[in-house]
């Protein structure tokens, strides 16, 4: 690109940014620096631009024209975890995750630093296959074929796979097995409780969550059948939108939202539960994304104000579990890393700790650094594989210090990071990571008998 | 910008990575805690060690460019908006905990060290070091040394200059100084340690500070007490003290704050109450028995209304849960937060309490005040909108009469904030114009260029505050 071209490039960046971006929040930060230490990257770094209050000051200066929206602002929007640890900790309770979307947003329309591949990647599975369940399903299957067929073991035998970058090797080697089917295609669509019921619910069974990790939500109806709750499924629901949202892609992440809202809010339900922090964190947050939609924005209500976490949902009003004394069961040590947008978004800590300790025979340890992020952050592994790796490496670290047979997580993104982490730290066969769910499916009584 | 042949010889010592003047590096450290100032420096650098701080001061020195030291950038008074321009000098990389010296109590440490990192490791040790400013999860050392930081303990246990001991600091001719040391007396020649502390970086780079440690406190004791009428509040605050108890903790809540607080964190507290006085006391068992038996009866001779003594540690962490939110809640009421710092005698809390009111009846703006009722050292806290120029103004204004308020009830300008390029003009009112002409000699002798953090302490202009206005 000439001077000019760039020129102009960067006018109209900066025109976006301005309009995109939210004075209000811009100012609500009074520069305390109390989301200092909470962040990962200025953790890791020391640096101020990598923290939550530079970040928020470049984009200060770029509202205020300070500064023009060069390629190293772009770079360090992109940094960022959107782990979002740093709003808990602010005390003016300035709106960190909204002001990095709208920088992203503005700025994925004009980007030129992204690599073709990353754009491909997105334009993929942003435009075509997120948005639509069947084609999700559709893609699970390719992958189980190339999983099953022996096309993997090729591939990994003939160094096909050194065609691509080192980290997507690595996270090729730890995907799970892909399930043939849904959880709805397995179990159907309505499932009664078990004894009296509290409420109905309805599962939010998720894109990823449902090809890779079906059982999962399996596992998570019949823990809340168990509790005392009656489960719907909704069939034709969608992706909720979050890999978009974080990656600039709102007006995606709109319409995927209305059309969630309407088929959920047809299935009239008391609570919308997620069994991933991620997903969660977004449709808590449907309200927001559509707040400048007429038309939309009751129903959005309607719908954020329903959603919860499956552990909390369970905490907060099931029926206590039961958990099995099984011997094989005895003395096993467990630790958990949160999902920062569980953690964070949802403001749910608690509720997964405590359900941990319920279960009989089991040492809960908490893990050093736990609310930090793992480093995974949607695509974030992919796009910033550098410091990624880094923020894996001293969780590692704490992993390894706790001695845990599990580690458990709240999220399938989490959880396929620290199924890397473990396999890359050499950890197999010492400890497994397993989705909460799992777990205390595993050992809740009645299951396998 | 810096001169490219300077910034060679910067790289030069400090290596490439370690010398920046992009605009995202200038732009993150234009700033502070400080609300509305913000100046662009020149360019940023992260030294490692002395002797790289050092050779930095030479070629600064020579060049007369100025520079600011950094530690977290969380002061309240300007100090490290850099409104001269020069280099921003990031202290984080020399963040060691060198020693900790069991047998003599001391421990040596670098500048860029986090406080809270800091106290948690002597913690582990078995040992106490008592200064606790709010911010002190993300301030580092040499920061709270430069503004001589105080805390919620600073009553009985003293503010940061009680317990810096020696001191390695960089000239602005880039010569190494070394004072006190780890001995508990030392009175050879002026006090140069006690001169730096405090000094808001305008005297010398501090490189490495020896630091005094304490036995912790065996057991500790909380309670809260309700007063209906201030002037009640302010009477158990000196009464406390003429019975020859000195709490740890000793906090007061005003009204107004009594209702921010209330509203945002829903503790169900009495609205009508004109003050609360948070109180805890440590020590040996007995004695903080003792202790909070004499003060919960001084509370009930001044007429508190309601009166609660925590029973156990999380009753205690509820108690303290007022106190702790004040801050989060004030600051989430209007955009701009304006935490202020003045002083007075404790005997006057009441009398400054009610001139604040006064002052922010007459200007029209929104005041709340709480803080350090043992110390004196109250927290006036306007909330406001930096957009709104004509409420700034009002706010100013009335920040002005408050710190006149303050010096004429015999108190001062800044309790433990520091001076900075805020409270600059008002400092000639608080020790006269023979005060600021000593300090200046002073200040010549340790930086004839004036490269150390100019722009600070003293003002060109006395008496206006300065604030840059930014849309
Ligand atoms: C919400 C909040 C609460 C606060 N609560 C308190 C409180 O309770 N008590 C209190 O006293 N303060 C408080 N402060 C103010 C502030 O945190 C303290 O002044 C703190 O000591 C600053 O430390 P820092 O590391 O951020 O230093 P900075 O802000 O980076 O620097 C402060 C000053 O020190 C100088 N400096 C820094 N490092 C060096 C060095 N190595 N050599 C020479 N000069 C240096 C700088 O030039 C500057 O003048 C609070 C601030 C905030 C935002
Ligand atoms: S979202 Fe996470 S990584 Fe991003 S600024 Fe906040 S704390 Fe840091
Ligand atoms: S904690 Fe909040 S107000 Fe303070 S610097 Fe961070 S974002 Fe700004």
């Amino acid at each position: 690109m000439d001077k000019t071209s760039e020129d102009v490039r960067l006018n109209s960046l900066t025109e976006k940014l301005r309009l995109r971006l939210d004075g209000d929040q811009l100012t609500n930060c009074m520069r305390c620096g109390f989301c200092l230490p909470a962040c990962p990257t200025f953790a890791e770094t020391g640096i101020e631009a990598e923290s939550p209050r530079g970040r928020i000051a470049l984009m200060k200066a770029v509202k205020d024209g300070i500064m023009a929206p060069d390629v190293a602002f772009e770079e360090q929007m992109n940094h960022c975890l959107g782990c979002r640890a740093c709003e808990p900790a602010c005390p003016a309770d300035v709106k960190y995750g909204q002001l990095i979307e709208q920088a992203r947003d503005a700025i994925e329309d004009h980007t030129k630093t992204h690599r073709g591949w990353v754009k491909l990647v997105r334009h993929t599975a942003f435009q075509t296959i997120f948005p639509n369940q069947k084609r999700v399903r559709w893609m699970g299957k390719g992958l189980r074929f190339y999983q099953t067929s022996g096309m993997r073991t090729l591939a990994r035998k003939t160094g096909a796979m050194k065609m691509f970058p080192k980290h997507m090797r690595e996270m090729e080697e730890i995907l799970p097995d892909v399930a043939v089917q849904g959880v709805v295609e397995q179990i159907g669509i309505l499932h009664p409780a078990k004894g009296e019921k509290i409420a109905t619910v309805a599962l939010f069974r998720g894109c990823l969550m449902d090809v890779l990790f079906a059982d999962t939500n399996i596992h998570t109806v019949d823990l809340l059948t168990e509790a005392g709750f009656e489960v719907v499924i909704p069939e034709q629901q969608n992706c909720c939108g979050a890999m978009h949202a974080h990656s600039g892609e709102i007006e995606g992440a709109r319409s995927l939202a209305r059309s969630n809202i309407s088929i959920f809010k047809a299935a009239g339900v008391d609570y919308i539960v997620s069994n991933a922090g991620g997903c969660g964190a977004l449709l808590l947050e449907y309200d927001h994304l559509l707040h400048e939609d007429e038309q939309w924005k009751d129903d959005a209500m309607w719908f954020a104000e329903r959603v919860i976490d499956v552990s909390d949902l369970l905490v907060r009003m099931g029926r206590l579990l039961v958990f099995s004394e099984r011997e094989e069961n005895q003395c096993v040590r467990i630790t958990y890393q949160d999902s920062c947008h569980l953690r964070n978004v949802m403001r749910s800590s608690d509720a997964p700790r405590r359900l941990m300790r319920q279960v009989t025979g089991v040492e809960f340890v908490e893990m050093k650094e736990a609310e930090r992020c793992c480093g995974s952050a949607g695509t974030y592994t992919l796009t910033q594989p550098v410091m990624s790796g880094q923020i894996l490496d001293h969780k590692m670290e704490h992993v390894r210090a706790t001695d845990a047979q599990y580690l458990l997580t709240s999220n399938p993104g989490c959880l396929l990071q620290m199924m890397h982490g473990i396999n890359q730290h050499g950890l197999n066969g010492q400890m497994k990571a397993v989705h909460i769910v799992d777990f205390l499916h595993e050992r809740m009584c009645g299951q396998d008998e | 910008m810096l001169k490219p042949e300077v910034k060679c010889e910067l790289i030069a010592i400090l290596g490439e990575s370690y010398v920046k003047d992009d605009m995202q590096s200038r732009v993150t450290h234009s700033y502070d805690g400080t609300p509305m100032l913000q100046s662009l420096p020149d360019a940023v650098i992260y030294p490692y060690n002395t002797q790289q701080v050092s050779e930095v001061m030479k070629v600064l020195s020579r060049q007369r460019i100025p520079v600011i030291g950094r530690g977290s950038g969380t002061n309240l008074c300007g100090g490290t908006v850099p409104v001269l321009g020069g280099v921003v000098m990031v202290m984080h990389r020399m963040n060691q905990i060198l020693e900790v010296d069991m047998e003599n109590l001391t421990a040596s440490v670098q500048p860029g060290l986090n406080t809270k990192q800091f106290t948690t490791h002597v913690e582990q040790l078995g040992l106490f070091y008592p200064p606790d400013p709010s911010s002190m999860s993300i301030s580092t050392i040499g920061g709270n040394i430069a503004e001589c930081s105080g805390g919620l303990r600073g009553l009985k246990y003293g503010t940061t200059k009680d317990y810096v001991i020696g001191l390695e600091a960089v000239l602005a001719n880039g010569d190494i100084i070394r004072t006190g040391g780890k001995l508990m007396k030392d009175v050879a020649g002026y006090d140069l340690t006690k001169l730096l502390v405090g000094s808001e970086g305008t005297l010398a780079i501090i490189t490495e500070a020896t630091l005094k440690l304490v036995p912790p406190p065996k057991y500790k004791k909380t309670m809260l007490a309700m007063y209906k009428d201030l002037n009640g509040a302010a009477r158990t605050v000196s009464k406390i003290i003429e019975n020859r108890i000195i709490p740890a903790t000793l906090e007061i809540l005003d009204n107004s704050t009594i209702r921010v607080v209330d509203a945002f964190a829903n503790l169900g507290l009495p609205l009508q109450m004109e003050a609360i006085l948070l109180i805890e006391q440590d020590g040996e068992i007995e004695s903080v028995e003792r202790d909070i038996a004499s003060i919960t009866a001084i509370c009930h001779s001044e007429q508190a209304e309601q009166i609660s003594v925590a029973e156990s540690a999380e009753e205690a962490e509820r108690l303290l849960t007022a106190r702790r939110s004040a801050f989060t809640a004030l600051a989430r009421l209007r955009p701009t937060t304006i935490l202020e710092d003045a002083t007075v005698p404790r005997s006057k809390i009441a009398d400054m309490i009610i001139e604040i009111n006064r002052i922010a009846a007459k200007h029209q703006v929104q005041i709340c005040t709480f803080g350090h009722a043992g110390d004196g050292n109250l927290h006036p806290t306007a909330l406001t909108d930096a957009r709104n120029t004509d409420e700034i103004h009002r706010v100013e204004a009335a920040f002005e009469e408050i710190f006149e308020a303050a010096i004429s009830l015999g108190g001062t300008i800044t309790g433990e904030h520091g001076v900075g390029m805020v409270k600059a003009p008002f400092l000639e009112w608080k020790i006269g114009r023979s005060g600021i002409e000593v300090m200046k000699a002073i200040k010549h002798a340790f930086d004839p260029f004036n490269i150390l953090n100019p722009g600070k302490v003293f003002a060109k202009e006395s008496r206006k505050r300065v604030v840059i206005d930014r849309g």
